[in-house]
This record gives C-alpha cells, sequence and structure tokens, in this order.
C-alpha cells in the first residue's frame, strides 16, 4: 500500500502509458496559436512522367484528384503550358499546384508587359522554382508538390525535377510518386540503350509507363494528358485512356 | 450538393447540425446566401464555414456595387478559395459555391479543404457524400431539366441522411435561375423512400 502511494505521488502530472506528453520547459505549445506550417495535402495528384526525345521533352500525367484514397475529382489537368519553350506537371497537394499555377502565369504575364523579347527559359524557371520549394520548406510552410519542368531552348531539351524540400535535378527522364518506382526502370532501360528517342518512340514509351501505372498504382486513373513542347511550341493533349489488358485474370483461380 | 441545368443550378443539403452525437439543430438551413443569385453550401465545421460565408458576403456585396452589376459566380467562388487556401491549416471547411450569371448561366464550384477550387456540373460534399458517390455517380445524366435535378438532388440526399448518423433532418432545396431563387423544403413523410423496411 505505502508502495503504491508513494508511485502514485511521483506519477502525478507525468503521461499515461502512450499518451503524448509535452516535457516542461519546451518552447512551443500546441493549441496556442494558429498553425504556421502545412501539415497534410488534401487533394493529391500521383506520378508524373518525363521523357526527353530529338528535338523536345514529353510530360505526362493522368487526371484524377485523390482526397485520400476516394477518386474525387476525375477531370482535373496536372500540366499547364507556362511559355512557348516551357511545361510543368505536378503531383502533391492540388491547391498548392493551383496557388503555384497562378504565381507562374502571373509572372509570365509580367514578362510579357516588360516587352523585351525575353521568355523565361527553363532552366531559369527550374532554378527559380527550387529556389522558392526550398525556401518554403526552411519556413516550414512547404508547397506539398513534386513538380516536373520540361523545356525546349536554343535547340536544347530540358527536363528537371523540383520537389517539396527543394531538392532539384535534370535526367533524361523523369517519374514522381509510384512512377518513381515503376516507370523510371522502364524509361532507363529503353533509354540506356537508345538515349536519342523519335516523337512516337518517347509517346510509346509514356504510355506503355501509363498504363503499368495504371494496373499498379492504386491512386492513379485511367484518363491521362501528355503535353510536348519542341521548336515549334507547346502542345497538351489528351484526355486519353491506355488500353488495358485482363487476360490473365483467366488463368487464375482460388489462391492455391 | 450541387447541380448544373441549363439555365441555372439546383443546389440541396441536409438539415442537422451536430456536437459529437448529439444534434444541436435539427432545422440547420445549410444553404446560405451569398448574393441574389449566387449561394453556397457549407459543410465542415459551422463556425467555420459561417464566418467564411460572412467575410465573402461582404467582399461579394461590395464588390458588385464598385462594379455596378450582379457579380459572377466565379468571382465568389475564388473569393472562397482565397480564404480556405490561405488559412487552410486553421479551417475545417468544404464548401460548394453555385449560381447563375449572366456571362456563363448556370454555374456549380467546389473549394474542398486544402483550398483547391474546381467547376463540376455536379458536386457532393459533407460527411453524407461518402454514401452516396455510387448512386450519383449512376443517375446523373448531362443536360437534365430543371425537375429532373431536383429530383435527382432530393433522392441523393434522403440516401445520404438515411445512411448518415451525422445527417438527417429535412431536405432544404433551392433552384437559382436569372428569374431568381425558389427555396423548398421537404420534410417528414414526403422524404424520398428507397428501403421497404
Amino acid at each position: 500500500m505505502e508502495v503504491c502511494n508513494r508511485r502514485m505521488n511521483l506519477w502525478a502530472n507525468g503521461p499515461s502509458p502512450g499518451e503524448l506528453y509535452s516535457f516542461p520547459g519546451s518552447t512551443s505549445c500546441v493549441g496556442v496559436g494558429p498553425v504556421k506550417t502545412t501539415l497534410n495535402p488534401m487533394v493529391t495528384g500521383t506520378s508524373v512522367l518525363g521523357v526527353k526525345f530529338n528535338g523536345g521533352v514529353m510530360i505526362a500525367a493522368d487526371m484524377l484528384g485523390s482526397y485520400g484514397s476516394l477518386a474525387r475529382f476525375r477531370s482535373i489537368s496536372r500540366l499547364m503550358k507556362v511559355n512557348d519553350c516551357t511545361i510543368l506537371g505536378a503531383s502533391g497537394d492540388y491547391a498548392d499546384y493551383q496557388y503555384l499555377k497562378q504565381v507562374i502565369e502571373q509572372m509570365v504575364i509580367d514578362e510579357e508587359l516588360l516587352g523585351d523579347g525575353h521568355h523565361y527559359s527553363p532552366k531559369a524557371m527550374h532554378s527559380w522554382l527550387t529556389r522558392v520549394m526550398y525556401n518554403r520548406r526552411t519556413r516550414m510552410n512547404p508547397l506539398w508538390n513534386t513538380v516536373v519542368l520540361g523545356g525546349f531552348y536554343n535547340g536544347e531539351s530540358f527536363l528537371g525535377y523540383v520537389d517539396k524540400l527543394g531538392v532539384a535535378y535534370e535526367s533524361p527522364s523523369i517519374a514522381t510518386g509510384f512512377g518513381a518506382y515503376l516507370a523510371q526502370p522502364l524509361m532507363r532501360e529503353v533509354m540506356e540503350t537508345k538515349p536519342d528517342l523519335s516523337r512516337d518512340e518517347a509517346r510509346q514509351l509514356i504510355e506503355r509507363c501509363l498504363k503499368v501505372l495504371y494496373y499498379r498504382d492504386a491512386r492513379s486513373y485511367n484518363k491521362f494528358e501528355i503535353a510536348t513542347v519542341t521548336e515549334g511550341g507547346v502542345e497538351i493533349e489528351g484526355p486519353f485512356s491506355s488500353e488495358t489488358n485482363w487476360d490473365i485474370a483467366h488463368m487464375v483461380s482460388g489462391f492455391e | 450538393m450541387a447541380v448544373e441545368f441549363d439555365g441555372g443550378v439546383v443546389i440541396g443539403a441536409d438539415s442537422r447540425t451536430t456536437t459529437g452525437a448529439y444534434i444541436a439543430n435539427r432545422v440547420t438551413d445549410k444553404l446560405t446566401f451569398i448574393h441574389d443569385h449566387i449561394f453556397c453550401c457549407r459543410s465542415g465545421s459551422a463556425a467555420d464555414t459561417q464566418a467564411i460565408a460572412d467575410v465573402v458576403n461582404y467582399q461579394l456585396s461590395f464588390h458588385s456595387i464598385e462594379l455596378d452589376e450582379p457579380p459572377l459566380v466565379q468571382t465568389a467562388a475564388n473569393l472562397f478559395k482565397e480564404l480556405c487556401y490561405r488559412y487552410r491549416e486553421d479551417l475545417t471547411a468544404g464548401i460548394i459555391v453555385a449560381g447563375w450569371d449572366k456571362r456563363k448561366g448556370g454555374q456549380v464550384y467546389t473549394v474542398p479543404m486544402g483550398g483547391m477550387i474546381v467547376r463540376q456540373s455536379f458536386s457532393i460534399g459533407g460527411s453524407g457524400s461518402t454514401y452516396i458517390y455510387g448512386y450519383v455517380d449512376s443517375s446523373y445524366k448531362p443536360g437534365m431539366t430543371k425537375e429532373e435535378c431536383l429530383e435527382f438532388t432530393a433522392n441523393a440526399i434522403s440516401l445520404a441522411m438515411e445512411r448518415d448518423g451525422s445527417s438527417g433532418g429535412v431536405i432544404r432545396l433551392a433552384a437559382i435561375t436569372e428569374a431568381g431563387v425558389e427555396r423548398k423544403v421537404i420534410l417528414g413523410s414526403e422524404l424520398p423512400r428507397f428501403t421497404v423496411s
């Protein structure tokens, strides 16, 4: 009895087992004042794929906005034209993408108003975006997106990646989300043996990857758009659907 | 819930507000006036959505006076979006903005939690909406008349009220057209019924 009492006194203001405990002397008080950091993404987009080809760059994304596991918005575009030489695709939070889109579109308008004939190059856009995303992450209020930026400028193709941490790089093929695991190996396999793809070959590769992603990514949707940028400008085509083959279903019965 | 048709929109909602399991208000009006031809359907925290609606109501009324013209539905929807996106960490609000304007006719814009905005031909929201995705996906046809839209909305909300504990009471409907707003309430025995038992 005495032991019990003493232990209860020691434990009087402590945490119950399993409960979250705020250690005394910690600076942040949970629940005082508004939270000033993005905590969770709400409506999200899944993979974005990008591939360089001879004469340009191609980017693809499906048209789904998922609300957790719910396929809530089935006709939203996650690809945008920045200017005549740059395209952008985003995965992650759709509200943050819409904000980014608004900011970028305004930037492009402002630049047009300057009237000096200059336009943002894909590299410049990529560099700017990297700074923005990194700065937001440092302020602990990220734009919860992974962005694929493609462009064709001065006869050269550009394909870059920036994510919510400010991680940025360029590569001949890029895939975000699930695509990084499923599509990137397929793309690299083709591009390592044949680095110079034609536009049609790039299209076929992308469509093959999109099909695999539809088979295996539970947050994907069989409706996608493809954006292409070449010397001639930007083209965003869609919506398309993949032809799926379920023949193997007939070969399976039971689970043994 | 809100549905577009040629010439306007139909909006509908249940009338239950809960604090946990207690029904704080069983005759709530979740269809909120924003402007003469623009309404919003509120879901999520009642306090948050009422506060947001009040702000947008003020902003839009001011804007309309400046313009000396009825405001656009898209404008109202974007005002909601600005608030819902900026304060996304502090709000629990899922709002559907619907109305009629001269430029684009009947329009439905949905601003879910997180603060994105998208126009849809019809939109459902709130806790009860999860139970009726199947129903609306199978029953919706483009090009419905106003009466068909009213029936579609009433059926959908009735089904949601049946299954969702946080939904119930009466069905409030409104049809917004160039002519104005027609409000209706469906209660008790008049509710569309589906189950036999």
